[in-house]
């Protein structure tokens, strides 16, 4: 995909940021963000995925002026945000990683306290509605659960009516229906024209809400796509343009492929008669093998094809141990 | 694509010029045709009494910021005026106990309640989050500056209503001077209490602020002035803000007069606490 830089809501080039030595624990400087660069768009939810320590927070906390960068630049909706005035805040909707809400407060008082910061904010009682606050409207934000405290951090981040929307790990604490509500909030607020960037390091964001993902490892750029861009990302020379695919199947242990598939595909055992072969399989691949078990009187107990994850692309790029 | 009908404050927000539209919506296969238009800030001035009026309804809804701004002073006073620990000085128990009452009344909510509230404010991300909204850093400081002097008038309208009945008689001469100097003391107990939770965890603002408003209560010269306190004492109040706070005080309730060596402590006291602040306090 092409992105075009027409209407940029944020673009970050070359971004650097030091920790200082009285932050780390072991007193020396620390480089957090490296040289990072992307671009984010209206209308379009650019995800910034990576593991944790990655460089992530940061990288977004620099484009909303609460960290000052090393070098490097940034533009949010063409202005600086380390000068940011009031005009560019309200313009802009964040949601922390923590909440950043006062434990004492009640939900509703204090969206409607947010709400009066701004010239034309988003009708609270709709708002409340729409995120299902009113479930929990009587609780102090102290004894909310994650996944609503997670909900009225979002809409704090939403009632100033905003451009741009920045989302630190938005499911983190979500119960899977909360989960469906904010992603469809997402969705729509995409389509209606907000340009969204979120963080995550998990997998299934990205891949169910973000247009455009950038792969953040050790505070740098690692790969970025679309997400389908991104699936395709080739795990070998020579692959160029093919799905990666997963057969699972069950069947009796030990059996041997040696030659039924051709070299690019591995099959492995990883139990006791569970299979998984991975490669750029095509129809003849398949063929194959049916045709294999078909000759021997072999019937698996199990079958199923499984497209490459973006946890997969993830892991070949960013390297699977753990740091 | 379909479009968002449920999201009326966008799609009805009054656009003057009918959408800047969006250009590049061919180059971005999935960007729908701009309807979002952010709304405005609301005028500063209007941003910064909602921060303060919110500050102070939270500071009259915590029941130990209420106890320690309130209950005590009215205690100390009550002490200070059925003890003989004020007599030989020139005046009624009452009359000098009262200026040293306001001053403690303004380092309880100045110092030790905002520090407190702050400091939690900080380890929560309330700060942080704030900082984005269009109230700002700027705005957030003068918000809590305003609840601090909200609560110190009513600190004064309820020391003064109990206090009168007991017999105070401020001189007429010292009641503006006296106030001016009230504020005056306020800013540097706020400077200092964000200095110090600006600084250090929320835990130790806490055991900070608490143990020096308990130290400086009883030996900084604060309720109980200076020639009465231990010779050591003696020799350092006068440069304390709690000493120099409670002298100038006195002597403008009770002489009607302005003491400008407290006067300048005070002064020094708010300069530096306060660039000490702007310079090393973390938001985060």
């Amino acid at each position: 995909m092409v992105r075009s830089p027409e209407s940029p809501v944020l673009t970050i080039s070359g971004l650097v940021k030091d920790v200082g030595p009285l932050a780390t624990l072991d007193g020396k400087m620390l480089r957090v963000v490296s040289g990072l660069s992307l671009l984010a768009e209206r209308g379009q939810v650019t995800a910034l995925l990576g593991a944790n320590g990655a460089g992530k927070t940061t990288t977004i906390e620099c484009a909303q002026g609460l960290q000052k960068r090393t070098a490097g630049s940034i533009s949010l909706l063409g202005e600086d945000p380390d000068d940011a005035g009031a005009g560019l805040r309200a313009r802009v909707g964040v949601m922390l990683q923590d909440g950043g809400l006062p434990p004492s407060a009640r939900p509703i008082p204090l969206l409607r306290h947010i709400a009066g910061m701004y010239q034309d904010p988003w009708p609270v009682d709709e708002l409340i509605g729409r995120l299902g606050i009113d479930a929990f409207s009587r609780t102090s934000v102290r004894r909310l659960s994650g996944g609503q405290k997670q909900r009225l951090a979002l809409a704090a981040a939403l009632v100033g009516n905003p451009e741009v929307l920045f989302l630190d790990e938005p499911s983190a604490g979500l119960d899977p229906q909360s989960r469906q509500m904010v992603f469809d909030l997402i969705a729509e607020l995409r389509n209606s024209g907000m340009g969204i960037i979120l963080t995550t390091h998990l997998m299934d964001d990205a891949q169910r809400l973000a247009d455009y993902v950038y792969i953040i490892d050790a505070g740098r750029n690692v790969a970025e796509g679309t997400v389908g861009e991104l699936l395709r990302h080739q795990l070998t020379e020579g692959d160029a343009g093919h799905h990666v695919r997963t057969l699972l199947f069950e069947s009796e242990p030990g059996l041997d492929f040696t030659g039924v598939l051709p070299d690019g595909v591995e099959v492995t055992e990883a139990r006791a008669g569970s299979y998984a072969a991975t490669g750029v399989l095509t129809p003849a691949d398949l063929a194959a093998i049916t045709a294999w078990w078909a000759a021997r009187g072999i019937m698996p107990s199990s079958l199923s094809l499984e497209a490459r994850s973006l946890e997969d692309v993830f892991l070949d790029i960013s390297g699977r141990e753990i740091r | 694509m379909t479009r968002v009908s449920g999201r009326a404050p966008l799609g009805n927000t009054p656009l003057g010029s009918a959408a800047p539209g969006n250009p590049a919506a061919g180059g971005a296969p999935r960007s729908a045709p701009r309807s979002t238009q952010g709304s405005g800030p609301a005028p500063l001035l209007r941003r910064i009494l909602l921060q303060g009026q919110y500050e102070t309804v939270t500071m009259l809804r915590n029941g130990e910021q209420l106890i320690l701004a309130i209950v005590m002073p009215l205690l100390a006073m009550i002490g200070l005026t059925v003890t003989p620990l004020l007599d030989g000085l020139g005046s009624s128990r009452i009359n000098i106990a009262v200026p040293g009452i306001l001053a403690l009344c303004a380092m309880s909510t100045a110092f030790t309640g905002q520090g407190i509230s702050t400091g939690f404010d900080r380890r929560y991300g309330v700060l942080r989050f704030l900082s984005t909204t269009p109230l700002g850093r700027t705005g957030l400081i003068a918000g809590k500056i305003l609840a601090v002097l909200a609560v110190l008038l009513l600190q004064v309208l309820i020391v003064t209503a109990v206090a009168l009945p007991l017999g105070w008689r401020p001189e007429p001469a010292g009641l503006l001077p006296g106030l001016a100097i009230l504020v005056l003391g306020a800013a540097a107990f706020t400077a200092l209490g964000l200095l110090v939770a600006g600084t250090v965890r929320p835990e130790a603002t806490l055991a900070i602020t608490n143990l020096l408003w308990i130290l400086l209560g009883a030996l900084g010269g604060i309720v109980i002035p200076a020639e009465r306190l231990p010779a050591l004492a003696q020799a350092v109040v006068h440069f304390l803000p709690s000493g120099a706070l409670g002298q100038a005080l006195r002597d403008a309730f009770l002489h009607g007069s302005v003491n400008a060596a407290a006067v300048f402590v005070l002064l020094l006291w708010t300069a530096i606490a306060g660039g000490a602040a702007t310079r090393w306090f973390k938001w985060n």
